[in-house]
Parts: structure tokens; sequence; C-alpha cells
């Protein structure tokens, strides 16, 4: 049990994904504008990733090493991938028309999230079993939600500030990141 | 014999995932666009047409299926642009050359002695804000004129004008607080004294 | 009576009381000036209607404007004289604007029209609360703390809620104005006989007059004038001192002083068992409906950068002007507050009009308003927070504001703002926080006008396209019915049998009766007369044209 939490808190906050790890840092700066979206987007990415990280170790264990495919890993992730993503989209189409309009271009772009393809291979590369690669999918993608969520509400209230006119914009937003990457580091030390 | 096998488990796999979202893409079908609801909500309701589009819906219409730009409303404004880029996640961009020209709130007036009684105006009108019959005067109900400037073109006697609406107490705004520097520099009338004027 | 715990709300500050300069003046008349403008907007609701033509004579007290609607309140005149002009004068208002106003020019004579109070015409002993109620909406009588809320509206009772607590506000929590203190001093045995009518008309389980510490000589006059009534006793009516901390005269902070009950947003003190008057709307009830006398005056506390501060009883609409002149006002002030220096506002124009809501004057000067540094950046001290009697907190509200995002600063609750000024007071970067929350407001406001137009714009035409829709419809099927009868006619022609005339004729009239039935029940549906009376004049024309 214990293991189960370490692993949780080591993907959540230790190695977090986007701040530690610089995975999917397109939709960290791309839809970190406003709350809304981004707690949209952390939503989508928590389903499609928790979904894409159980699939990927079913089509690895069962379909791939089986035959010994192990170099067809990535494509087959990615296809796999991107049939969840389509389902997800669907599904949010349905429920949420506001939520995908909003969402735009980023729900499709969670294809090639590389921290959605990335999770998965760390998962194997980890040698984690079916229940360890879920738990650090969604523990990832929770990491990814906290950190999106977090930084959406530091730039929504930097948005209102007097930021000096060439820091306008992506560069406050840059600098904002690294003080939140740097901060994030400090958990380091939770690992004795 | 390896590559058919690895080609066939991917093909199988590819089916096997597709046949998944074709059954989603049915299940899952979405019926109507609600989203053209929300668009409509933000714009201003003026049915001018300035868009190029019939009216207000319309418009709407032709934003949700991402063929029209989200900045031909002139009577929305700058808000309005700004509105409906956070609520579908597009890019701002300032109103559109030929829509630039913000105009004040306004609403025709009928120049009542010189109207004919044609009720051109009248069938011109978005929301029936025009009150009149067949060779009668016509006058415009103030409260409902979205301004829209609909009417003004087919006046044959060029009785309508645009007025602007004028500011009163009840619509006045406080105004954005100004970073005051000198606060002596404000200037002031003089003081009314008893020396002053005793009249 | 029972002494009761008193409740003390979250914030507020204290402040230098600053009455002295005329709390010991007694209440003075300001001589009848020559001419008077008076706004028709006296009153919150909607504005009251002219019933007086330029030209004519008026006497004082004759009602010169009539409420319309409920929430609206009539006006009078102040003196006797000519009606000289109905248009548009500057008001005081910190807009500056002109609005509609009554100017009368004063004949001198001061001649009361025909007076008739209500008591006296009264048949029985009890009233009828409507009759009250409509008495005072037709005598002007409205709130004379500022808020000019018709006082006739607020004699309605919360359905199935009984009052507890009638409150009359004798707080004064603002420094400078000494306008309440003085009338209840001077009068406080009117005031406390419309105490008693409201308190026996309400059927208030017990009264309490509110009176701030700093005010001793008021609460004693108060307390005698009950002594000497004995109804008083009866209907368990106190004085009740108060803590002078501002703003402890603020209506939700009253209540919650006096009751421990909290009002939340969108509920109105009446649903609490509580309700709330002024000192001086109280003696504006009386003196209309023991005398007979609209509100056609009111005292103002005239102070600040003045040689003679004092509290004039000053005929409505009299102008600013006249009244600093009276009060002599030292020429090197810069400016007039209407209002306390809390919550009034710099006066733009000083021949606008002393108006029902004008407590308090105030000439401006370095000596009693040193400037304040300029504005710099909020440090986010949250000495505002704690300031804050609607415990809000006003630096999160100023940062949303300030960045123009009005969402974000009325989810922190921006309308429970009360605008008591309390957080600019206090704020050491002296940022003028009150006026970035009215700003916001306003845009609020506005945006919300714009919406419900814009509402309204969509509905009217998506009707006219309905309608054209149904036009057209209607249009082929009454082609298609002559067809049809025609045909039908030329048959009986041929046949030329007078009973199937006669049956086709009564097909014809069942026909026009189902259609207008149709026609009435889709009115009905549309629900408004308004779209169906511009339907109407809309469809004439095509009726002309077609025909």
């Amino acid at each position: 049990m214990t293991a189960y939490l370490f692993l949780i808190i080591g993907a959540v906050l230790v190695n977090n994904i986007v701040l530690v790890q610089i995975l999917g840092l397109c939709p960290f700066m791309g839809v970190s504008k406003k709350l809304e979206t981004a707690f949209g987007m952390s939503v989508a990415t928590t389903f499609v990733l928790t979904l894409a990280t159980g699939s990927c170790f079913i089509i690895d264990h069962y379909l791939l090493l089986p035959f010994g495919f192990e170099y067809l890993r990535t494509l087959a992730f990615i296809v796999t991938i991107a049939a969840v993503v389509q389902l997800t989209e669907m599904v949010i189409a349905r429920t949420s028309p506001v939520l995908q309009q909003t969402l735009g271009i980023y729900l499709p772009l969670i294809t090639t999230n590389c921290a959605v393809l990335g999770v998965p291979l760390i998962n194997i590369s980890h040698r984690h079993d079916f229940v360890e690669s879920l738990l650090f999918g969604m523990a990832s993608a929770i990491g990814f939600s906290l950190v999106l969520l977090l930084f959406a509400g530091i730039r929504e209230r930097v948005e209102a500030a007097d930021v000096p006119r060439p820091f306008k914009g992506s560069a406050i937003t840059m600098i904002t990141a690294g003080l939140m990457s740097l901060a994030f580091m400090g958990f380091a030390g939770l690992n004795r | 014999m390896e590559i058919l096998v690895a080609i066939s488990v991917m093909a199988l796999g590819a089916l096997v995932l597709g046949s998944a979202i074709g059954y989603a893409a049915i299940r899952f079908k979405v019926e109507g666009d609600p989203v053209v609801e929300k668009i409509n909500a933000i714009l201003p309701q003026t049915q001018c047409g300035q868009c190029s589009y019939p009216g207000c819906k319309p418009y709407a219409e032709a934003i949700a299926r991402g063929e029209a730009e989200i900045n031909l409303c002139p009577p929305g404004g700058d808000e309005g642009v700004h509105q409906l880029s956070e609520l579908l996640g597009r890019e701002y961009k300032p109103l559109a050359e030929e829509s630039q020209t913000e105009k004040k709130a306004s609403v025709a007036l009928i120049d009542e002695a010189d109207c004919i009684g044609c009720t051109l105006c009248i069938q011109a009108c978005p929301v029936d804000a025009i009150l009149g019959a067949a060779k009668q005067m016509h006058t415009v109900i103030i409260p409902l004129c979205t301004g829209c400037e609909l009417c003004i073109a087919p006046c044959p006697v060029d009785c309508i004008a645009m007025k602007p609406l004028p500011e009163t107490p009840e619509n006045w705004e406080w105004p954005y607080p100004q970073i005051d520097k000198s606060p002596d520099a404000a200037t002031h009338a003089p003081m009314p004294t008893a020396a002053a004027d005793i009249q | 009576m029972s002494k009761k715990k008193l409740f003390s709300f979250l914030g507020g500050i204290k402040l230098a009381h600053r009455k002295e300069y005329s709390s010991e003046k007694a209440i003075a008349p300001l001589p009848m000036p020559k001419k008077l403008i008076l706004p028709l907007r006296q009153s919150a609701g909607s504005l009251p209607a002219p019933i007086v033509q330029v030209g004519e004579k008026v006497n004082k007290g004759q009602c010169l404007a009539a409420a319309e609607g409920w929430i609206s309140a009539s006006l009078h005149a102040p003196t006797s004289g000519t009606i000289r002009d109905i248009g548009d004068y500057p008001i005081a208002h910190p807009s500056g604007l002109v609005a509609p106003c009554i100017v009368i020019e004063a004949d001198g004579e001061d001649a009361w029209g025909e007076r008739q109070p209500l008591l006296e015409h009264a048949d029985s002993e009890r009233l009828d609360p409507e009759t009250v109620q409509r008495y005072l909406q037709s005598m002007g009588v409205v709130g004379m703390g500022g808020a000019v809320f018709p006082s006739h509206v607020k004699l309605s009772k919360a359905p199935g809620v009984p009052l507890e607590t009638l409150i009359v506000n004798g707080a004064e929590c603002e420094p400078f104005i000494t306008c309440d203190d003085r009338l209840m001093r001077e009068r406080a045995a009117e005031i406390v006989s419309g105490i008693i009518f409201l308190a026996e008309l309400l059927e208030a389980k017990e009264s309490v007059v509110a009176i701030e510490d700093n005010k001793p000589e008021a609460a004693a006059a108060m307390r005698a004038a009950l002594a000497a009534r004995l109804e008083a006793t009866a209907n368990h009516i106190r004085v009740v001192v108060i803590p002078a901390v501002y703003p402890a005269g603020s209506l939700k902070q009253l209540i919650y002083t006096l009751t421990g009950k909290r009002a939340p947003a969108g509920v109105l003190p009446p649903q609490l068992g509580v309700q709330c008057f002024n000192t001086a709307t109280v003696y504006a009830i009386w003196q209309a409906v023991a005398r007979g006398e609209p509100v056609i005056s009111r005292i103002v506390t005239v102070t600040g950068n003045v040689g003679r501060p004092g509290n004039l009883e000053v005929p409505l609409g009299a102008s600013v002007a006249d009244v600093l002149q009276y009060a002599e006002a030292r020429p090197e002030s810069d400016g007039c507050l209407v209002g306390g220096p809390m919550m009034g506002f710099l006066l733009p124009d000083y021949d606008a009009p002393i108006g029902k809501g004008a407590n308090c004057l105030i000439a401006r000067s370095p000596q009693f308003f040193p400037h304040k540094a300029p504005e710099s950046p909020c440090i986010r001290c949250t000495n505002c927070a704690q300031a804050c009697p609607q415990g809000l907190l006003p630096y999160e509200m100023y940062w949303w504001s300030r960045a123009r995002d009005f969402a974000k600063a009325e989810r922190h609750n921006l309308q429970e703002c009360i605008e008591c000024g309390c957080c600019s007071y206090v704020c050491p970067s002296s940022i003028p926080l009150v006026q970035y929350f009215r700003f916001a407001k306003d845009a609020l406001r506005t945006a919300a006008t714009k919406k419900e137009m814009a509402d309204q714009a969509r509905e009217r035409f998506e009707f006219r396209q309905f309608r054209a829709e149904r036009e057209k419809t209607e249009r082929t099927q009454k082609l298609a019915q002559a067809a049809k009868q025609q045909s039908a006619k030329l048959a009986a022609e041929n046949a030329n049998a007078a009973p199937a005339e006669d049956l086709d004729e009564t097909r014809k009239q069942a026909l026009i009766a189902a259609a207008i039935e149709r026609v009435a029940g889709e009115r009905a549906k549309v629900g408004c007369d308004e779209g169906a009376n511009a339907t109407e004049a809309a469809l004439a024309p095509n009726h002309g044209n077609s025909a």
C-alpha cells in the first residue's frame, strides 16, 4: 500500500511530469490563459492519460510482448492514444459543447501531447504492473492538472498586474513557469 | 513471416479501435449546435447586418461553423470581440477595418413633420420598433430601438436621422479613477461667497 | 424595558467626530431664495409626472408632480410662487449632468395651500396601512438619510413575518453631520409621536431609537420625550446608545448591532422582522400625517470651511450656492462636499439645488481635508479587509476592478459593497478603492442593461420572423380557400339549388369564426400587449398593400 502511495506522491510532486520531466509543455503554455479552459484541459488530459496508460499496458503485454514486437511499441501506442483521444472528444462534444469549443485545437493536440506518450513508455521502462501503470498514469495526470491549474491561476492574476512592457505576454509567462519549476524542484527534498 | 504477423496484429488492433470509435460516433452523436445559442447571447441583437449576415443568429451560426471571423460586429464593440474570443478560445482580433468605427449608442428619430407615412421604414425595422400606419405619421418607440440604421436607407424623404442617446444622471457611469499625482491641480469654480453676489 | 446585549459588527473604523463645529447651533431657517429649482428625481424609483403648467401660480405645499407607479413619490412646492420653467437644469449629482426640473419663482408670501392632515380626517382610530401608504406617497415622504427610498414602500410588511423591531436610525455615524442630532434635540416630541404612530401602524413588538454615544444630549432629549408619553411604554419604545464606530448607522450594520440579525444579499429587512427609518424620515412622516405638510424642506448641516457653520432648514430647490452664501463660505475653500466626508461626493456645480437626500454640505479646505498622498501600488497589507464592515476583501475587488475584469470582481461580492469608504480611509497606499468599486459597479450595471436590451431585441426579432412566416402561410391558406369557395360557388350555381347556397354560407361563417379564434389564440400565446399592439401596427400597412 505504501508503495502505491509513494508512487502517487512521486508522480504528482517529486517527478512532476511538466515541471520536472518537462513533458507536455505545449498545453501547459497554450491552455493556461484562463482557469476554466485549464480546468477543462486538466479533466480531458486526466481522462485520456489514465485510459491511455491502461490500454497501452494491455496492448504492450498481450499483443506486443508475446509476439516480440517491442520495436512497434511507439507506433502501437500512438495509434492507441489517438483512438482514445478521438473517443474523449466525442464524449465531450456530447456532454459539454462549450468545453469542446474552448478546448478547440488542444483536444486533438492531446494526441501528440508528449506527456501522454511519455507516461506509458516510462511505465514500461520502470516495469510497472497493470495497477501501478494505471496509478502512475493517473497520478501523472493529476500532477499535470495541478500545475496547469496553479499556472492558470497565476497567469490570470498576472494578466491584471502592471507588468513592465518588455515582459508583457509570453515573456512573463516563461519567467513564471521557470519560477514554478524551481519551486517544484524543492519537492525532491521529500526523497530524503 | 514475422512481418506478416506484425502487420496482421497491427491491423487487428486498428480494426478493434476503429470499430470502437465508429460505435462512439453513433452513440454520442451531437444534435444541433448548442454553441450557436451561446454566441448569439453575446451578440448585441441589433440585427443590423453590418457583419454581412442577415441578422445576429445567422452570424452566430457562421461563427460556430468557423466560417466567419469573430470581429465583424461593430455594435458589439471591442468588448463583444473579447467575449467571443473567450468563449470560443479563438485569438482576439481588433474589429475588422471596414467595421472599425465603433459608434456611440444612438436611436433613430423620425422627423414627424416630413414623414409621408409610406411604411417603408416599418417594414425595414427588424425589431418592430416603429409605430405607424399607411398615410399616417410614423414614430420610433425609443426604448425598443437598437440603433441598427436599417430604416434610414428605405426612407424616400430622408426624414430619419440617428440621434445619440443623451447622458443622464441615471445612465452616467463613474469614471475610471484617475491617478491623481497633484491633487492641487484640480480646479474648482470659485466658492460662492456672500460678498460675491448679492442679488 | 429590558437591557439587551448589543452586537458589534466586524470591521468599521473610529473616526474623529468633527461634529463640534455645528452641533451647538440651533436649527435656523434659510431665508427663502428668489428662485427654487426642484429636480423631479427626488426619490429612488420612477420619476413623478409634472401636473403643473409653466406660468401657473402655486401655493406652498401644492403638488407639482404626482407619483408614477408604486416606487415613486410626489413633489410639492416649497413656497408659493409662479412656475417659471419645466426643463433641464444641473442637479446635485457627481456627474454634474442636467436633469428635468421644475423652476419656481417665489412670490415672497410663502402662503400655504389647503392642508389635509390624515389624522384629522381619519374616521376610525385604527388606520388602514394602505391608506397611510398612499397618503405618504402623495406627501412625497422619502428616506431623508440620503438613500431617498420612498418611505411608504417600507411600510409594507413581509407576508407572514411579524415586525419584531422597528429601528429609528439616529446614529448619524458620518463625521461633521449634525442635522439629525439637532432634530432630535429640538423636535424630540414630534419624532416620538411619529415613532408611536409607526409602531402602532406596523404593530411593532418593540421600537428602538439608536443613537451613537457621541450624542448624549440627543439621547437625553429623546428619553425625556419618550418618558412624557404613556404610549411609548405601552409600545416598548426605548433609546439605545450604540458605540460610535463608523459605519454604525449603515442599515445592515445597525440591524446587526441591535438585533444580531444578518441580512444576506437580496433579503430585505422586513423578511427578518426588522424595519428601519431615519429620524428625519420619522419626523417627516409625522409632519405629513399630523399637520398635512408634505416634504418641502429639510435640515442641512453646513460646515467645514465656512464662517457660520450651522444647521439650516432649507426649502427644497434652494441652490447649494444660496446655502453656502448664507453660511459665509470662505473663498479659499476648494470645493463643496454633498453628504458626509466618507460617502458624499464633490459637487461639480454650485447652482445645483438641495434635494430631499442632501443632509450635509461641507466646504472643503486643506485645513479639514489634508491632501492625501498620490495613489501608489497595493501592497496587500489587508488593512482594507480588516476595516470592511461587510466582511469583503477590498484588495481583491480592487485588483480585478482595476484590470476591468468585472466578472471576477463580482465573484468577490462587489455588489455587497456599501461604499462606506472605510477601505479607502485606511489604505496606506492612498488607493481610492471606493471609486474603483463604483466604477466597476456602474460598468456591470451598464452591461446588464445592454444584455437586457439585447434579449428584448432578439425576442422581438424572432417574433417578427415568426409573424412573417405565419402571414405567409395564412395568405396561401386564404388563397386556397378562396379558390375552393370559388369552385364550390360555381358548382352551386350549376346545381342552382337554394339550400346548397345556405349550407355554403353557414360553412363560411364557421370558417371565419375559426380563423378569429385561431388569431385570438395566437395573441394569447404571445402574451404581451406591447408585442400585440406593435404587431397590429405593423400589420396595418400590409393590409393596405394587399388591398
